[in-house]
């Protein structure tokens, strides 16, 4: 293992060391300081509605499942039983009443908690149930956002989302009325470092080269709402805590203000006219306007991103790869046909089939392996510096193509790889 | 986008036995036309590719294994006539580096069934084993594909084809090619 002694010179403000990519004993690190340690994403609320409802998942590189409790509760427990060690759901979704280790069948309950060990006569005056809970994470919701940490002593999720606050509230105003659903994701792997992907979400200066083929496959209106590299309203605000947002549609930033003057985009005039026929005009745009989702990136530190219409979720498998998954949204409660059209916008650009994922993805591998050509040679995080200011907010902004929020993510990376307690 | 198609080829399951029977022509020339489609594809003839599908044509590759009613869920590929052709021209077009850089495959099917029959349709399914290759990796992509055989007066057709990938609910990862 190469642990590098010296972290903080790696990371500069305008560019950071080829080794971020590449170093194992770095990645390492990564898992401990900042995987194992800070708020990780791990599910909306829609995707365990129910008592008894549950999901596995990962924080960093451990397996925990997300289960809601008999009284409502969120619980993200580690997938682990307390006994030998055994994983105790390998279910990706579904309901039970708890979970049961399969070697030994000591049984949990949606808690955590230790309910039931088999022929306890062995543990007489050794084990107390009560001692062995499956270990905890402690749980913060917002906005339906749940998010877990290893430490419990972490500072509340409120003040780490901070200034992204406002931002996870406008991305849910795509529900148009309606809260905000999970309605399914696409999952790939690429060979690349995670940072890759991370750097990904608020960069639109790569969106026309890399996604021409998915430009020119829409209609003229959706590809003139994303011709970003001329428009001065397309900013990146730095906005704390490693997290940005890029806004790429500024009149869709906020969904709830309308003057009225956008024309909605003939593509969706088949679902203006269904909708219309018991739904007021003014509702009907709304929901149309929001299609698209919301006009912006927001990129949360480190895991997860709020991306226009859908959540996009980034797990480390090894320094040199990485698991992404496309989270399609839909409206709950909301008209069919506008959750059938969102699905139908989602699988167009995301997953392995996508007209915009596998592109994504060749770029992204091609950074690992091109990278692998200089480890001293620094990856340049630099564009925008000249002319990025602060604003009202005091936050550093520049052009939704500059590289604000790479440099926002890599100063916490900073920070997180060098506090270490 | 495909309007839900009922699974219309399954006409008696009580019928219908889980082999190919040889005595139907039919049965034959839908098998040759699922082989030469594998070679279409293997070789990227994609606009070739395009000339096997019926009007109306529908290509799926479901996320759910189990789905039957495509269209009120997330696939990995839902496709009518406009978007495979869409996607036959990003693959064609020039523009798409994953295209540029496709992984190079080597596909057989194979375990044919007819598992429906109709005056005009035969409803075969199989098993396809690729083997794709790109940059130093080799690596394996097993489905169960269903595909429905029109005959028609300009000879059999593909008017439904269903690739359900032994790991589609997992990750899955694909450059630049079509199964």
């Amino acid at each position: 293992m190469t642990v590098t002694p010296d972290i903080a010179s790696l990371a500069a403000s305008d560019r950071v060391a080829g080794t971020l990519y590449t170093d194992p004993g770095l990645f390492e690190l990564e898992m401990d300081r900042i995987f194992h340690s800070t708020w990780v994403w791990v599910a909306h609320e829609s995707e365990i509605p129910k008592a008894g409802d549950f999901k596995t998942t990962w924080v960093g590189r451990r397996p925990v499942i997300v289960s809601r409790d008999r009284r409502g509760g969120i619980n993200v427990l580690l997938n682990r039983c307390r006994h030998r060690g055994a994983s105790v759901c390998e279910t990706p979704q579904g309901n039970g009443n708890g979970f049961t280790c399969p070697y030994h069948a000591w049984s949990y309950a949606l808690d955590g908690t230790l309910r039931g060990i088999p022929y306890p006569e062995g543990y007489e005056d050794v084990v107390e149930k009560k001692d062995l809970p499956l270990h905890r994470l402690k749980v913060g919701t917002y906005a339906g956002m749940v998010f877990a940490s290893f430490d419990h002593d972490i500072e509340p999720l409120e003040d780490f989302l901070g200034g992204a606050r406002l931002w996870i509230d406008r991305f849910m105003k795509q529900g148009a009325g309606y809260p905000i659903k999970v309605q399914g994701e696409h999952k790939f792997r690429f060979q690349g470092n995670w940072k890759i992907q991370l750097e990904n979400t608020t960069d639109w200066y790569h969106f026309p080269i890399v996604h021409r083929s998915w430009m020119s496959s829409v209609d003229a209106e959706t590809a003139s709402m994303l011709s970003i590299m001329t428009d001065e309203t397309a900013v990146t605000h730095a906005l704390g805590n490693g997290h940005s947002v890029s806004v790429s549609v500024a009149e869709h930033a906020d969904l709830d203000v309308d003057d009225g003057t956008e024309k909605l985009q003939d593509r969706f005039g088949h679902i203006v006219e269904e909708l219309s026929k018991d739904m007021p005009p003014e509702k009907v745009r709304r929901i149309v306007r929001s299609l698209h989702g919301a006009g912006f990136n927001l990129n949360l530190f480190p895991n997860i991103a709020m991306s226009m219409s859908f959540f996009r979720v980034l797990r480390p498998i090894s320094v040199a790869e990485t698991e992404i998954r496309h989270v399609a949204l839909g409206l709950d409660g909301g008209p069919e046909i506008v959750n059938r059209e969102r699905l139908r916008i989602h699988e167009h650009f995301q997953g392995p089939f996508g007209f915009g994922s596998p592109d994504d993805a060749e770029a992204w591998n091609r950074v690992q392996r091109g990278v692998a050509g200089g480890a001293d040679m620094p990856i340049l995080v630099n564009r925008g510096l000249g002319r990025e200011k602060p604003n009202d907010f005091g936050q550093a902004t520049s052009h939704a193509t500059d590289e604000t929020g790479m440099r926002e993510a890599y100063a916490k990376w900073k920070r997180m790889m060098t506090d270490a307690k | 986008m495909p309007s839900d198609v009922a699974d219309t080829a399954v006409v008696d399951s009580a019928v219908v036995d889980a082999e190919l029977p040889l005595d139907d022509p039919r049965a034959l020339a839908a098998v040759s036309l699922i082989w030469r489609e594998a070679h279409l594809l293997d070789a990227r003839r994609y606009e070739e590719w395009d000339g096997l599908w019926a009007e109306g044509g529908e290509y799926v590759v479901p996320i759910d294994r189990e789905a039957t009613d495509f269209a009120s869920r997330l696939n990995l590929v839902y496709d009518d006539d406009r978007m495979r052709r869409m996607r036959i021209e990003r693959l064609t077009g020039g523009f798409s580096i994953a295209a540029a850089a496709a992984a190079r495959t080597v596909r057989s099917v194979s375990r044919f069934v007819v598992t429906g029959r109709e005056e005009d349709a035969l409803e075969v399914c199989s098993a396809q084993i690729l083997v794709g290759y790109k940059r130093e990796d080799t690596f394996v992509l097993a489905a169960d594909v269903t595909h429905r055989i029109v005959f028609g007066a300009d000879g059999p057709r593909i008017s439904r084809k269903i690739v359900r990938l032994v790991n589609s609910e997992d990750t899955v990862t694909a450059s630049g090619f079509l199964l």
